[in-house]
């Protein structure tokens, strides 16, 4: 009884202190003199060339890419912080000092260094601009070739994924609580809607892939799927607590697969390394045999961390290109028929955000089964 | 004149094996399925396990094209 007080207080603690952290890098408009006289700058300079075509790939990417400001509404933005380690050590400031500028050509200077932000990754500026007003040197293909700082910012992706904490503590702890207050009773509320959820993973996914060690990696399959599903979910919203692309991020995907790459290695038995490093054949086949066998130690992680990335990052540009239709086409009559497209796809999707979760947890139990088989 | 990255052909020639894939495998459980009802559910966890894996490799084809545009 009294730890459930205790819980919901903590979890109320971290939505407030989360709270205060983005009302602290408040939503701005870009009411700058110097902001508006910059775009005019821009829009002046592509009106000659404005028959240009409409780049759907540019677009798409830009919009999945991770981000150092969060789009709200329209023209309201919610600039996030930006924390440098440089080589002087750790630089912080709030990215609205760039003033909105993503073509190197805003210098910030702070702790005695000058730093440019290009295509969303920040740069140490060069000291003269070059010719199109940016104080960077670019090469043949238009990428920067300044060194970058070590970037440690919050970005979209950061702040969704502090988010998506917030929920998934305040969803369990709810849970967990209603376990303790209800002991042998039926489950009630929010606890009646994720009980068939947890017990669909320790039913489908843990015992037939794990045997009867299942309970030990119980707590491990349930974070990660409950922390792929909601990421996925919130990534599908597409305004302020989602729109970020937190699992279709190659970075974060990665530390999924390592943690369950890791697991598979540490909880290996001496039968999972025998039919690695010393397989039942003969012993000329072993020259073949062992290398395959080690790159599929490595193999399946990747798998992992890919299947997770493209599936996700796949849908989002979907739905995004489907939307782009209407300025490809440049015509309003076509947005009946992307619009219809798009919900379809995002019905999909909603699909995919289970099944990617369920793949992900299924096929981590799968490898670390494999590891902890009994030799028969 | 048709402009544009070679590397979207692959991806739609990977799109192709991965359909004739997942479509064998879904066609094979839903005769599966049709055969022995109440083996629906493992039928169906079997298939999606399968069609992750061809999957894959229709979705490392689309990461290549992406990296081959960029």
């Amino acid at each position: 009884m009294d730890c459930s007080h205790v819980f919901d207080f903590k979890v109320k603690r971290l939505i407030v202190v989360f709270t205060l952290f983005l009302a602290f890098f408040s939503v701005t408009a870009p009411a700058l003199a110097q902001v508006d006289t910059l775009q005019a700058a821009e829009n002046s300079h592509s009106e000659p060339e404005g028959k240009e075509k409409f780049d759907i790939g540019k677009f798409a990417l830009h919009h999945i890419a991770d981000s150092h400001s969060w789009h709200v509404i329209g023209e309201y933005y919610i600039q996030l912080p930006v924390f440098l380690y440089t080589s002087n050590g750790l630089v912080s400031f709030s990215s609205a000092d760039f003033l909105y500028d993503d073509e190197a050509k805003v210098v910030v200077e702070k702790g005695g260094q000058r730093f440019v932000k290009m295509h969303e990754k920040i740069y140490y500026a060069s000291a003269t601009p070059n010719e199109h007003g940016q104080y960077v040197q670019l090469d043949e293909k238009h990428h920067a070739l300044n060194a970058r700082p070590l970037d440690l910012s919050v970005t979209k992706n950061v702040c969704t994924l502090l988010i998506s904490i917030v929920i998934i503590l305040a969803v369990f702890l709810n849970v967990a609580s209603g376990y303790k207050k209800r002991k042998g009773k039926s489950p009630k509320g929010l606890q009646s809607w994720m009980e068939p959820i947890i017990l669909f993973v320790r039913d489908d996914i843990a015992k037939p892939n794990l045997g009867h060690k299942y309970e030990r990696f119980m707590p491990y399959l349930l974070t990660v799927f409950f922390f792929i599903w909601f990421n996925n979910m919130l990534g599908l919203v597409p305004f302020l607590p989602g729109g970020a692309n937190l699992t279709g991020n190659i970075a974060v995907t990665m530390i999924l697969a390592t943690a369950t790459f890791l697991l598979t290695v540490f909880n290996g038995n001496k039968y999972y390394w025998k039919h690695i490093f010393a397989p039942d054949v003969p012993k000329l086949m072993w020259i073949v045999m062992i290398p395959v066998e080690i790159v599929g130690i490595f193999t399946k992680p990747i798998a992992l961390m890919i299947r997770l990335f493209a599936n996700i990052t796949a849908g989002h540009i979907l739905v995004l290109s489907l939307i782009c239709l209407i300025f490809v086409f440049n015509s309003l009559y076509i947005a009946p028929i992307s619009v219809a497209f798009a919900v379809f796809i995002g019905a999909i999707e909603l699909l995919v955000a289970f099944i990617q979760a369920f793949i992900f947890t299924i096929l981590s139990a799968l490898f670390i089964g494999m590891a902890i088989e009994e030799h028969h | 004149m048709i402009t544009g990255s070679i590397a979207a052909i692959g991806a739609g020639l990977a799109a192709i094996g991965a359909g004739l894939g997942i479509g064998k495998i879904g066609g094979s459980a839903m005769d599966g399925i049709a055969r022995q009802p109440e083996a629906a559910s493992k039928i169906q966890t079997a298939m999606l396990i399968a069609a992750a894996f061809v999957e894959a490799v229709a979705l490392f084809a689309v990461v290549v094209a992406l990296m081959g545009n960029g």
